[in-house]
């Protein structure tokens, strides 16, 4: 047994550290992460040449990982420097370019040259890909969507938008140009940016007719991802709050003398770990057949030690922690928020039970 | 024992829920069930609404233009209001200046004052906490010197909740260096348009505005300004932690935003079903319900004891606790009723015309990072852990 990661691995997250503490000041990243386009386009290129894009598709499909240990490392990084850039939804769309050989796109992505997101939710199906109600017209070559995706992560910044769709064989995964539709770009309360994608005889070119089987590997690469990014962000509540409680003195001491707040801090710092383990235990079984289970496991206790760390970091600031100036709000605004996304701690909660049932 | 309210209290209920959808605008109940945020006018025009019936200072005695109401009668009140998405009334100068000057304040003081909180003549605001004395209120640093007639004050408070539209602060301000810090504190009360005065926004986590700090620079304040003794200002400053506070379980507006939690769940989907019939789900809000109803009858309770000295500490320190960590529950499942349709920024754009949740709940997942507040301000949750162990111990 090993819980060390590869060199490369080390090194991408390494480098990854150094340029989003370097690039993304907290000020810096909050401008970026609430002013259209929600993001900061000119490091879109440098995080490519990161080669962090490459790291989410295996060297066949035209990058160099591709594993869970590859999505866990980036990710991770990512929520350590709070960064609002679109990945979640590149990773989405990545994924599936990749797993229909489409290297054109895999390799304009991977490149830093081209931006995709995944049109999945409708205003009533948030969660389950059975209640999609948007039908493919017609076949083949001569596709049109009509219908809204709702909160498209990155949507508003994509050069391509792939959507999902029924058809006759179950469902279809098909892309559009976003100059096709008209996709209303906002951000997200945690910054960052989305878009409803309103479509109307829209064009499509159809990817695959029967596409629900990489659509859900995608989807759990993207709650892998999710939870990476969580356990990034609670390692920076942690260390955040540890320091506050040392520097803040009230009582004429510092407040970490306080030994209720010694134990709540060591309660959560607990739960961090517990969820670092259940990270690395999802990120293993990526590739294998249960992995489902697993994701939905990892996402469902992410969800809880999430809210915990969250709320707790907030609190242990007092008011100081309700601030929009002070970085630690936002962490935690978006550790939150991460459990809104691909499935909450409910949905995988229910994903668990069946399928351990099953 | 009886659990039942007296036939007399029935009819009161009866007074005032008639009375609210007499005169409850229909576009204060869509602004307060979309957690919009209300502006000074709206605020100002429910206060007269209520003072047109003599229901505004529902704490206050009858002699100075209070309603003369016992205990159950303002929770009754406060429950009606809250069921019918009234808005909340301002505290500052009629839950807290107000009862502080009739316990500690000057004839003159309080025919002077008194009246113009009731008119509206004057908005006050709170100048208690610091940067360096949050919880530890009593290292308050803001100084106030003798200078003749006056005090000049200099310092800075914070947490300032709505103090851009304040023309007033109470202010507990360091008169004395000696002794136990809690020794040397008096409470005066300021114009903010005396030259010195800066006041400026904290912006909270969610992008709102509501709170500021006040930055004092050599502001001169007659020491007649001053309420109470010189030095004595601790002892206000506790009367206005356990005194005042029916309403800081806040059981009405949980019970409000519990109801609005079951429509939500019954109008939003998963797996294709409403989410009300889905049981992980309910489950949650079914023991957030259960806490609520308990500590309903716990208020009511609290009340009828007509508690004083410690254990009125204890009590509301136990209400504050209980009520503010329920309040938050609520606040966490509206926002999870909506699943990635929470996520989007709750702009007008976004409201209006994309419409990405239904409208009342587009604004969830702000209100519920705002409402993180709750265990924070008026004393942390912490500091109300503090209150009762030292009573339970006789500390």
């Amino acid at each position: 047994m090993d819980f060390t990661h590869t060199e490369d691995r080390r090194m991408i997250s390494d480098s990854l550290r150094r340029y989003l503490a370097d690039q993304y000041g907290i000020e810096h990243r909050n401008q970026a992460a609430y002013e259209a386009p929600f993001h900061d386009a000119s490091k879109w290129a440098e995080l490519a040449e990161l080669g962090i894009l490459g790291a989410l598709v295996t060297e066949d499909q035209g990058g160099f990982g591709g594993h869970g240990f590859d999505i866990a490392v980036v990710f991770e990084e990512l929520g350590r420097g709070l960064c609002p850039e679109p990945m979640l939804g590149n990773l989405l769309a990545l994924r599936l370019y990749a797993a229909l050989g489409q290297s054109d796109r895999v390799d304009a992505i991977v490149a830093g040259t081209a931006r995709a997101a995944l049109a999945v939710h409708e205003t009533d199906a948030f969660v389950d890909l059975d209640e999609i109600s948007i039908e493919a017209n017609g076949s083949g070559d001569s596709v049109t969507l009509t219908g809204r995706k709702s909160v498209v992560y990155g949507g508003n910044s994509a050069d391509h938008i792939l959507v999902v769709a029924k058809n006759a064989s179950g469902l279809g995964l098909y892309e559009i140009a976003p100059g096709d539709a008209d996709v209303m770009g906002y951000a997200m309360i945690d910054g960052g940016g989305a878009a409803e994608v309103i479509l109307e005889n829209t064009k499509a070119t159809t990817l695959s007719e029967n596409a629900r089987g990489i659509i859900e590997a995608a989807l759990d690469a993207g709650r892998l991802a999710l939870c990476a990014e969580a356990v990034g962000i609670m390692d920076v509540l942690r260390d955040t709050v540890k320091d506050y409680l040392l520097q803040r003195q009230q009582f004429g001491r510092p407040i970490a003398l306080f030994q209720a707040l010694q134990h709540r801090l060591v309660d959560f710092s607990i739960e961090i770990e517990q969820a670092r383990s259940i990270v690395i235990l999802a990120a293993s079984k990526l590739g294998a057949e249960d992995r489902a289970l697993h994701i939905a496991r990892a996402k469902n206790l992410i969800g809880r030690a999430g809210k915990l760390v969250a709320e707790e970091a907030i609190q242990m600031h007092g008011g100081i922690g309700m601030t929009w100036e002070y970085g630690a709000s936002h962490y935690a605004k978006r550790l939150i928020m991460i459990d809104a996304q691909l499935g909450d701690t409910e949905d995988q909660l229910r994903t668990s039970m069946e399928l351990a049932a099953a | 024992m009886d659990l039942n309210f007296t036939a007399e209290e029935d009819a009161f209920r009866a007074e005032v829920r008639q009375f609210l959808k007499d005169n409850l605008s229909d576009e204060i109940v869509a602004k307060m069930r979309g957690m919009e945020e209300l502006t000074k006018e709206d605020l100002e025009s429910w206060h007269a609404t209520l003072q047109s019936r003599n229901w505004l200072a529902a704490g206050w005695p009858v002699e100075h233009g209070g309603p003369g109401w016992n205990a159950t009668q303002r929770h009754i009140f406060d429950e009606e209001c809250a069921a019918a998405n009234a808005p909340r009334i301002v505290p500052f100068g009629l839950g807290m200046l107000g009862p502080v000057l009739l316990k500690f304040g000057t004839e003159e003081q309080k025919a002077e004052i008194l009246p113009r909180i009731l008119d509206g003549t004057d908005w006050w605001c709170q100048g208690y906490s610091e940067p360096g004395a949050g919880s530890d209120l009593a290292s308050l640093k803001t100084k106030a010197e003798r200078d003749g007639d006056d005090y000049i004050i200099n310092g800075q408070k914070t947490w300032t909740t709505l103090g851009q539209h304040a023309n007033k602060i109470f202010c507990l301000v360091r008169t004395s260096s000696e002794g136990k810090p809690q020794e040397g504190i008096s409470f005066v009360l300021v114009d903010i348009d005396t030259p010195g005065i800066e006041m400026r926004p904290i912006r909270l986590l969610e992008g709102g505005y509501e709170v500021n700090e006040v930055f004092f620079t050599d502001v001169r304040v007659p020491v007649a300004n001053r309420v109470g003794e010189e030095n004595e200002g601790w002892t206000i400053a506790k009367y206005l932690l356990t005194h005042e506070r029916t309403n800081i379980a806040g059981v009405g507006a949980s019970t409000q935003a519990l109801a609005e939690l079951k429509m939500l769940a019954a109008k939003v989907s998963r797996k294709g079903k409403p989410l009300s019939t889905d049981p992980i789900f309910m489950a949650k809000v079914a023991e957030t319900e259960i806490d609520l109803e308990a500590m309903r009858i716990t208020n009511l309770r609290m009340l009828s004891a007509d508690a004083t000295g410690r254990e009125a500490g204890t009590v509301s320190s136990m209400l504050k606790i209980k009520g503010t960590v329920i309040r938050q529950s609520i606040n966490d499942l509206a926002r999870r009723a909506l699943g990635p349709a929470a996520c989007p920024f709750p702009s007008e754009e976004v409201i209006g015309n994309l419409a990405v949740a239904p409208p009342e709940a587009a604004r969830n997942a702000a209100d519920y990072f705002n409402n993180r507040k709750l265990s924070i301000f008026g004393g942390s949750n912490e500091i109300q852990r503090n209150i009762i162990t030292k009573n339970l111990f006789g500390a």
